[in-house]
Parts: C-alpha cells; structure tokens; sequence
C-alpha cells in the first residue's frame, strides 16, 4: 500500500545540492522549508501515524538547523522495517496510542516542552527503544546532513588529507620535529 | 597457496587469520610447514573497503550474536555487542589502529609488583621482557613500526596537535605521534599513509598493517598455505588418547568437514577461542578441552577504557588524518601513590558523525545531546586504555539456551569493573579534562567504554597447570599439541594496547611449534 504523493526522490537529489552548497558558507544554517514537498513514501505506516513519528524522531534527536525533509527519511527508514518485522509494526501501533493516551490529548496537540515529557514517560518503553535506536543511527547516517555537522564523509577519493588541511588547527601549539616528524609527500 | 586434503594428518591447523593466526602461519609456511588456516570470515581486498562506517562495520565487524551479563556499562548500550572487533580474513588487523607498544618490564610480573589486590587473580608471566625482547624487535620490523628500526614517525593531524598543546602546558613530558604500524615513508611495498581518517574501516591505502595483504599472501607465495575463508571451526577432535587429531568445520555452504590436523593452534581471539575449547567438551574432556584448571573462559579483560571528547572555540575536524595519531605515555607507569596499581595510557581517537551519535552517550537524547553533536567539527577526542584487573569471575561461557546456525550455544560475557579499574578510569578522566583545559575546552565530555575492542586473558599462560590454560609458548598444558596463539593467552593484560605483544608471541610460538615437530615432540 504505497502512499506516495509526490517525487521525494526528484527533491531529494535537489536537496543535496543544497546541502552541497551550504558548506561553504560556514555556520549559516541551512533551513529547508517543510512545506510537505518531501511528502514520504510509505508502505506500512498510516499518514496519521507517520506524522506523529515525524514529530517524535525529532524531539528525540532536534536540530533547529536540519529540516523536516532529514526527519522524513528516518520515518521512511523506519517504515519500511515496520513492512518487514510485524512484531515491529505491533510495537510501534501501541506506542503511538501510548503517545496519544500518555495526557489523553492527541500528540500532534502538544507543546514541544509537553511532548518531550511524554516522551521521556516512556523512555523504558520497547516502543520509544525501537524508535530511539533506529533514529540515532539513521539520521545521522545520512549522507545529506553531513555537511551540516562539517563531517565529509569519505576521503580516499579525494586523496585523504594530507594535502586538505590535517595540520591546520593554526591557534594550537606548533609541536616540535620530534614529536610530529614532517609529512612524507614523495 | 596450496590445497591440502581433508585427511591429511601431517598439517597444522590454525583457527583465526587475525594478529596471531595470520602471523604464526606465515612463520610457519616460511619454516616450510603445512597450514590449513580456517577463518569464519571472507577474504576482502582493500578495493573492498569503504569510507562509510557503518557500512564498513556490516562488512567487517563480527555480528553473531552473544550476550552480555554483569555490571559493565557495555552490557546496558549494547547488550548483544560485547566486542567490536572483525569476522574477516586479516581478522581485527583490518580494523585496528595500528599502535604498537611493547610491554613495560614490570607489566609481565604484576603479582610481584603489585602485590596481592583483593579480587583480583593476579599472576605473573612465565615469561620476561627479554624473553619476548628480540620477538618485538622482529615483529616491529615486520609490522614497520614508526619509531622503531630508523622508520620515523608519523605527523600530527589536528587532533595530535591538540592533545600536544594541552599536555605540554599540563606538563606532561612523554607526547608524540606514538608507535604506530603505519608507514610513515613507503616500506615493504606498502604506501605511506595519506591521512585519510579511516583507520577503523580497513586502510585503503595499506599503509597500516594487516595480516590480510602482509603476512597471508606472504605465506601463499610459499605454496605451503591452504586458506579457507568463511570457514567456521566447531570443534576441536582429539583420540583416546588425548591428543588432538582435527577440526570439525563448516563451509560457507553449511557443509561439515573434519581436517585432520598434526597440530591445532586456536586464534579466534578472547570470546571464541574459549568458546571453542568449550563446545569441544567430550567423554574424556568433560569440561572442555585443555580445562583442568577450570581457567578456560576466565580472567577475562578488555583494559580499563573511556574516551574524552571536548569541545573548542576553533574547528579541529578531528577526523582529518590517522585516528589514533598520537599518544601521552606520562601515566602508563605503575605508581600506587595515584590510588591505583597499574598504568594507562592516553591515546587521541576520533569517530565519524555517524559513530560518534552511536557512543558519545548510548543511549541519550534530545537537546542536551544534540547541542554536542552540533559542535562536532569542533571536537576533539582521546581514548583511555590501562590496565585492568583479571578476575575469575569476569569470563566467556556457554549459553544455556541460545544456539547459534549450527547448533552449538553461543558465548555471554561477563564482566564487572573491579574498583581498582574505577579508579584508574577516574583519574583518567579527570587528567585527560585536566589536559583539554590547558587546551583551552569549551566543554569535556566522560564517554563510557566502547564495547571491547581488546579482548584478553580467556586461555591465560602459567608457569603451573593449576593456574592457567597454556604454557609460556602457548602450548596448552593438559594436550601437547593444542596452542593458543591469540590474546586470549596474556596472563594479565598491561597498559599497551595488545596487538604488537600478540604478533610477538606468535613469531616466538613459530620458532617453539618448528622445534617440537623437528624433535618429533608433536
């Protein structure tokens, strides 16, 4: 039962570039606006339950400078184990009520500061464990959000780093020849 | 690279491709001995490897499944991740950072240094420095260890030079880029090393050294080395007499097959080998072989560990350049008036965004972690390794009920800090936040140990059969021709990280195993 609403994968592509170009303006934050064009492509999950996830991954691990889009992929990671575990699919089905039922107002209703309360009610939940686990590993696995933390990523290929700037933290002390011998460079 | 038949009884088996297995089978080979060399894991190239970690991590890590018990904090992140360490041909060669330190004098007679410690089952090596003295100078060689042999060192990334202004201005006397097996100039065919920060993911540059691209094809060139990737050893067989004749295994297809074997030599590191020992139980070995002790299993020790990451005004980008880049060597002496026995070393590290989210604080969230990571470019990282204490109770057993694939029950280990490795571990912390101070550190961050990345002391060496499992060549006291040739064989387990000791023990096990079967002994 795919629910797909638009080409996430089209944006997506554009999204990198963004990202991409963000780098080189140092500590500007890149704010993507989550206008819902990302809308996720889901096999399991309803659109109301994926909402709530989407507001739970990011209370779980938040930051103002990433937007909804990142957050997305990681309930979209998610779903997609929901469609293949349906010990997963019933953990998370009554998490979400638990959520829901935590203050007997519907989760999506809460302040940020009310959620977060409700959330760490249930930290010892297999439900909040699953959902927990599974964010802190998917979102920051994330290639496109990389160059907003000013982690690159792979560097074999280009050459590693002895010739981009592996000595160039200038405001520490100058280590003497003995303890760091100059680089090797051919 | 030779193919030698299932029922040829005139090999020696070994079981693990990784520092010991790898090493000794190549020594052997060049002795012009035959060697089945059984690795559970596949052989990769280094065009195999990837810059991705946790991508690297499913190609490399072993992930079978084990438990955890006891009061260590690695039980409650990562209760079926122990160890990390590699199910691959090369073994944790692969993964390694490559710091080569030999051990301090007094770190082979502990009981006699440190005296009795309540709780703790202190013993002395069989052996002395200058038994192992010219094997380290081997091995280095081999290894090329920076700061050994005319190999100079390696240069300090960013997050040496960081390390290096806050331990000068702490005063601390004994900081450099450390010995690294890593070549700092081109040597033995191997590139030098191009700062490519991916040290922990297989060095796509084979400037660190591994076993998988050094001492295996070495030992293949020789036509005496049968290697057999994802193999997987179950048990060891022995005849009524109680010598051991060969080794159950199963193929990649599942298939079971039994190589005969002269010799049987286990090197699957601390949590399989015993394992294996144990699984190998029978009639006449009812507890498992080369157990008469009841030490199989014990003493095991993963060296008192932590990291401390901090925080600074200007970025370090800590991931640029070799991950273990330098060490501070001030504290690894033993020096009880600190409240301790024992030393530590400290050691720089650095994690990649995706590792560093999985162990700056397991399982922490929301914005107080978050505002951590967001910082991360401008962090910078050391590791605590010293010496922990072996207790018998600290150990490998079998499951009672979980089985892995083949039906044999799967390892828990447990394992409880002792107080003097709480102690250690605290004036660690409190030193290494001391150093980044001096440094000028916006924030310090105490991150908990990772699971075990040094993994010692399950088949430990004795001078008596009462107090341990194997000899001072590794040769298991109870069945003459069955060695430990892995780390599972440190009686304790010093402040160095262990590799260089295990290579080292493995080439003077070579020269020992060609003796004995020249003699006709085994």
């Amino acid at each position: 039962m795919s629910k797909r609403i638009l080409d996430r994968r089209a944006f997506l592509r554009t999204a990198g570039q963004v990202a991409a170009t963000v780098t080189v303006l140092a500590g500007t934050p890149t704010i993507l606006a989550s206008n819902g064009a990302w809308a996720m492509t889901l096999q399991a999950t309803s659109a109301e339950d994926a909402a709530v996830l989407l507001r739970m991954v990011r209370l779980l691990y938040p930051h103002d400078h990433l937007g909804d889009l990142y957050y997305a992929t990681v309930v979209e990671e998610l779903d997609g184990k929901i469609a293949a575990d349906a010990g997963l699919a019933q953990t998370v089905k009554e998490g979400i009520g638990q959520l829901h039922a935590a203050l007997g107002v519907p989760f999506l209703q809460l302040s940020e500061g009310t959620q977060t309360e409700v959330l760490a009610s249930l930290q010892a939940s297999p439900f909040f464990q699953a959902v927990r686990g599974h964010t802190v590993v998917s979102l920051y696995n994330n290639k496109l959000v990389w160059p907003q933390f000013g982690y690159p990523g792979a560097s074999y290929d280009q050459g590693g780093y002895i010739l981009r700037g592996f000595q160039d933290a200038g405001w520490t002390l100058e280590p003497d020849a003995e303890a760091s011998p100059p680089p090797y460079l051919g | 690279m030779a193919t030698f038949e299932h029922d040829n009884d005139g090999v020696v088996v070994i079981i693990g491709s990784g520092a010991g297995g790898g090493t000794l089978a190549n020594e052997l080979c060049q002795k012009g001995i035959d060697v089945v060399l059984l690795e559970a894991g596949k052989r990769h190239t280094i065009d195999d490897f990837v810059n991705d970690e946790w991508a690297s991590f499913v190609q490399l890590a072993w992930l079978d499944r084990r438990t955890t018990s006891g009061s260590w904090r690695v039980a409650r992140d990562f209760p079926g991740l122990p160890a990390w360490i590699c199910k691959t041909v090369g073994g944790t060669t692969t993964h390694w950072a490559g710091a080569s330190l030999r051990f301090q004098p007094h770190e082979f007679k502990v009981r006699t240094h440190y005296g009795e410690i309540a709780g703790a089952n202190l013993l002395d090596w069989p052996i002395e420095l200058a038994d192992l003295e010219p094997y380290y100078d081997k091995a280095e060689d081999r290894m090329g260890t920076t700061r050994t042999h005319g190999i100079p060192g390696l240069p300090g990334n960013n997050n040496f030079r960081v390390l290096y202004t806050g331990a000068k201005r702490l005063g601390y006397k004994e900081v450099h880029t450390g010995r690294m097996s890593i070549n700092s100039h081109p040597r033995h065919d191997r590139a030098s090393c191009q700062q490519l920060g991916f040290c922990f993911q297989g060095c796509k540059t084979g400037a660190k050294w591994s076993t998988l691209y050094t001492e295996i094809p070495a030992a293949e060139a020789t036509g005496r080395l049968d290697l057999r990737p994802e193999c997987t050893a179950l048990q060891i067989q022995h005849d009524e007499s109680g010598k051991v004749t060969g080794v159950l295994y199963a193929d990649k297809d599942g298939q079971q097959h039994v190589q005969k074997a002269r010799v049987v030599c286990v090197a699957g590191n601390s949590i399989e080998s015993p394992r294996l020992l144990l699984n190998s139980a029978s009639a006449k070995y009812p507890d498992g072989l080369a157990n008469s002790s009841g030490q199989v299993g014990r003493n095991y020790m993963r060296h008192t560990t932590g990291s401390v990451y901090a925080t600074f005004d200007k970025p370090v980008h800590m991931f640029r350049g070799t991950t273990m880049a330098g060490i501070v060597q001030d504290e690894a002496h033993h020096d009880p008036s600190r409240g301790f026995v024992g030393g530590y070393e400290l050691e720089t590290l650095s994690l990649g965004l995706p590792f560093m989210a999985a162990f700056l604080d397991p399982g922490a969230w929301g914005r107080s972690f978050t505002r951590k990571m967001d910082q991360y470019a401008n962090m910078a990282g050391l590791w605590i390794v010293g010496e922990d204490m072996p207790q018998e109770t600290n150990r490998i057993t079998l499951h009672p009920t979980e089985k892995d694939q083949f039906g044999l029950p799967i390892p828990n280990v447990h394992f409880d800090d002792h107080p003097n490795d709480i102690a250690m571990r605290s004036h660690a912390f409190r030193q290494s936040a001391a150093l980044y101070d001096a440094a000028g550190a916006r924030e310090i961050y105490e991150v908990p140990p990772y699971p075990s990345t040094h993994n010692l002391g399950t088949n430990r060496m004795s001078e008596s059969p009462r107090d341990g499992v194997v000899n001072k060549w590794g040769q298991t006291h109870d069945i003459k021709n069955l060695f430990v040739s892995d780390g599972s064989v440190f009686t304790t387990g010093a402040a160095e990280n262990p590799t260089l000791t295990i290579v080292a023990l493995a080439l003077r096990q070579a020269d020992y195993i060609a003796d004995q079967m020249g003699k006709k002994e085994i």
